[in-house]
């Protein structure tokens, strides 16, 4: 379980997360929605630890990220998985390098076992043998969500971190892409935690929904309640998301 | 006031360094990284320093041979002269200068295109330290590269002026080779690989610190990379009378 007490961030003069707790429950999708520049961005990587937060805590089952040391944070780290919005894949590697690198400098496992590790998780995300020796721009931008995905679960991770992960997909993909997610959260026991502003997959896979605007938290719940909110904001959100989706935007 | 944003600057380039001097996170993995980067950035640069070396040291024989036609200055003095040059300030500041300008843009746009597609903060988020893992292994390539890349400079530089000296008729072969021994101190030699792999690590080192701390798009990237360039070309020079000064 991931929890944020009453964590702020400024960047100068601007305040763009205001008090914010949370609580992200482990085994389940939860999901971080709101409008482009409402905070969740900033709100997810101050949990990751990307961003230090200026006041507040973050505890990781417990364990408190703010008041870690450098060495003790860079263990937790490799407790934790993330797929980026743009997939972040590195460019100078093949398919089946990216996934194998948080092996080849965390762990003691022989080369073969490294290899087949990575294959294992390749063909976990449905990608296919043939895809293993091409670089990331070979590869579609679905196949590099795929990837991205092979490599944040390549250790095993006890927390997955999800940055718009269907972003730039096509329905079809984006849902893939949910389903995946969902299906490694519920059979590894993982806390997952994604961001983003698709309903479909708010409505697909959200198990646990927090809305942020203005960078405050002003309504959490589950996909059944979220229609039920009361909460003008959330609403406003709703109803913009639901008419572009009509619009097929 | 202009002075702060410049100690700010400094300030981050110093903790930007203390990460770099970080412990790898594997000696191996490190270990192949330098060999990679060795040759992306050594090896890769021998042709532009190749074809520079040689044409300016024909040039620099050529010039010296038109200014030195006092009857009175024996003819082996323009190779003195030119293996001076060549030694002294072309091959460790001005191929150090033309690295600058290639080697350096190379590593900045690279780093910094790392940081814009969030690469950077997806080896910071599996617990690499981002900033030694991609910056360390460019600083050692280029620390032990760039002096051997100057070495080969002063040999093909002097060639090219042997060359020039012979084939235009203005400076006989064994005139221009009997300059070349002439009054020759090796510790000059010492002194330009000293400088040179201080030159050599301020560009890797700048460079790399430009682009790992670009923001926006781009654009941005490109900024960065110019910057990276002009500021290791002034920081060259600058270290460059210093050292001058110290050392000779």
């Amino acid at each position: 379980m991931i929890e944020a007490r009453e964590i702020s961030k400024s960047f100068g003069e601007k305040t763009v997360m205001h008090s914010v707790s949370a609580t992200f429950e482990t085994g389940k999708t939860n999901l971080i929605i709101g409008k482009s520049g409402s905070g969740k961005t900033v709100l997810l990587k101050s949990l990751v630890g990307l961003y230090d937060v200026d006041r507040g805590a973050i505890l990781y089952d417990g364990r408190d990220v703010t008041r870690m040391g450098r060495h003790a944070r860079q263990q937790l780290r490799q407790e934790i998985g993330m797929i980026f919005q743009g997939s972040a894949l590195f460019d100078y590697m093949t398919v089946l390098e990216n996934v194998r690198f948080p092996l080849d400098m965390f762990t003691t496992l022989s080369a073969g076992e490294r290899r087949k590790r990575a294959q294992q998780c390749l063909r976990r995300v449905n990608l296919e043998a043939q895809a293993d020796n091409l670089y990331p721009a070979e590869i579609s931008g679905g196949m590099q969500k795929r990837v991205a995905i092979a490599r944040a679960i390549v250790q095993n991770p006890r927390y997955l971190f999800c940055d718009e992960p269907n972003s730039g997909l096509d329905p079809t993909t984006a849902g893939v892409i949910d389903s995946l997610i969902s299906e490694i959260t519920h059979e590894s026991g993982i806390t997952t935690i994604i961001n983003t502003h698709d309903m479909n997959s708010v409505f697909t896979i959200g198990e646990h929904i927090a809305f942020i605007s203005g960078g405050r938290k002003l309504w959490d719940g589950d996909k059944e309640t979220i229609l039920k909110s009361d909460c003008p904001d959330l609403q406003s959100f709703m109803e913009s998301a639901v008419r572009l989706m009509s619009l097929g935007k | 006031m202009i002075v702060d944003p410049g100690i700010g600057m400094i300030g981050r380039y110093c903790r930007f360094m203390y990460l770099v001097m970080g412990r790898p996170e594997k000696w191996g993995v490190f270990g192949r990284r330098i060999l990679q980067e060795t040759y992306k950035l050594g090896v890769d640069s021998l042709g532009i320093v190749t074809l520079i070396s040689f044409f300016v040291g024909a040039v620099v024989t050529i010039q010296l041979a038109n200014n030195l036609d006092n009857p009175f200055i024996p003819t082996y003095t323009i190779g003195f002269a030119a293996r001076e040059t060549i030694v002294l300030e072309f091959s460790s500041t001005i191929v150090c200068l033309i690295l600058a300008g290639k080697v350096g843009s190379n590593i900045s746009s690279e780093i910094g295109t790392m940081r814009i597609t969030e690469q950077i903060d997806a080896l910071d988020i599996m617990g690499i330290n981002s900033a030694a893992y991609l910056a360390a292994p460019k600083v050692v390539a280029m620390v032990v590269s760039v002096p051997l890349l100057v070495m080969y400079s002063m040999c093909v530089g002097i060639i090219g002026g042997w060359v020039s000296g012979f084939m235009t008729g203005m400076v006989p072969s064994d005139e221009f080779i009997r300059g070349l021994h002439f009054m020759f101190k090796p510790y000059y030699i010492f002194y330009s690989i000293f400088k040179s792999s201080l030159f050599a690590f301020i560009i890797a080192s700048v460079s790399s610190f430009f682009g790992y701390y670009v923001h926006g798009g781009a654009l941005d990237v490109g900024r960065a990379s110019t910057k990276s360039v002009v500021v290791s070309c002034v920081m060259v020079l600058m270290v460059n009378l210093i050292v001058t000064q110290l050392l000779l």
